[in-house]
């Protein structure tokens, strides 16, 4: 198949998968058990994105003081928590993983 | 300024620490797209017409493997199954847009955009113009995605690994998530659907990611319909 159409297609069916249930709701009948499920995919998507990114180092798991960007994730966890401040939590984190660099 | 203004900057703004850590992503696209003997315009515009980042690096690893062409598209689709959760998690906020509007935001669409915009909405609810949030949002990072896949094309991955920038990232989404853990239930989504991601890490095409998302949410409505959600 030609890369173009392999692209196109590919392209379709990412718009359609972002574009159905936008396009859908509304049109069914949506069940409360599921618009109550709904809440809960953002704490659960950004937490399964999150977790290897801080655990994981070349797909091995990797709890201990040299996985900085564990202890790192773990500052931001904090800061985010006190502050409730996105930018105050990225700074953090940052800083807290350069430091950590350097040091370590 | 007026509301659409302000809720479009709202969004531009909200983006701006996940453009950071986006950035270096999409030079390393652009560059690896490039070696693996895709031509200039076709690494450049695969940036546009899929528009995803984890589907743009597979489908550059596979055309360097001479995969079927057919193979590579299921697997467009397999890895980015998780924007129909995404797609369902906004869809009540949009409701009442037109079709017009719901087709340029879901072509937008993507986990950068979809994070701050349902955060924003889960605390604002339906606004009039809450659209232009997400619309500001998925624009911002539309636009840098262009940019740094056409840098990542003409000077390669200019950026030093050691700058650590693709930790921006999981920062931000550590910020975006801390406050939504606003019960039991919520925090036990989270931590469900983290751990299943470690377990299921090595599944192919991202699906450990849907796996670990259907956990968490199925865990934390559990907990919900038995009535335990505080603290």
């Amino acid at each position: 198949m030609n890369i173009w159409l392999v692209m196109l297609l590919g392209g379709l069916i990412t718009f359609g998968m972002r574009f159905s249930l936008i396009y859908l709701f509304g049109r069914l009948h949506i069940p409360e058990t599921m618009r109550k499920a709904l809440h809960y995919v953002p704490p659960a998507v950004l937490s399964a994105i999150i977790f290897p990114e801080l655990f994981l180092h070349d797909q091995e798991l990797h709890i201990a003081l040299d996985n900085f960007r564990l202890l790192a994730g773990l500052v931001a966890v904090l800061v985010a928590w006190f502050s409730k401040n996105t930018l105050l939590t990225i700074i953090a984190g940052m800083l807290a993983l350069f430091l950590l660099q350097i040091l370590g | 300024m007026n509301e659409q203004t302000k809720n479009f900057w709202a969004g531009v703004r909200a983006e701006l620490p996940l453009l950071i850590g986006v950035f270096p992503f999409g030079m390393i696209y652009g560059a690896l797209a490039l070696n693996a003997g895709l031509s200039k315009p076709a690494s450049q515009l695969m940036s546009s017409i899929v528009f995803g980042g984890s589907s743009q690096f597979v489908t550059t690893q596979m055309v360097h493997e001479s995969a079927p062409g057919f193979v590579i598209v299921l697997t467009i689709a397999v890895v980015n199954l998780r924007h129909m959760l995404y797609s369902a998690s906004l869809a009540p906020y949009l409701a009442s847009l037109s079709t017009r509007w719901k087709m340029l935001l879901a072509y937008l669409l993507t986990d950068e955009a979809y994070a701050p915009s349902i955060v924003r909405y889960e605390q604002e609810g339906v606004t009039p113009y809450g659209h232009w949030f997400l619309f500001g949002a998925g624009l911002a990072l539309w636009t840098n995605w262009q940019i740094s896949t056409a840098l990542g094309i003409f000077l390669g991955t200019a950026i030093p690994e050691s700058w650590s920038l693709d930790f921006a990232l999981p920062l931000t989404f550590i910020a975006m998530v801390v406050p939504v853990l606003k019960n039991r239930p919520a925090i036990a989504a989270a931590l469900s659907a983290g751990v299943v991601a470690l377990v299921a890490y090595t599944l192919p095409f991202r699906l450990g990611l849907i796996l670990a998302a259907i956990v968490g949410i199925v865990v934390g409505t559990l907990l919900e319909r038995t009535g335990d959600s505080h603290l």
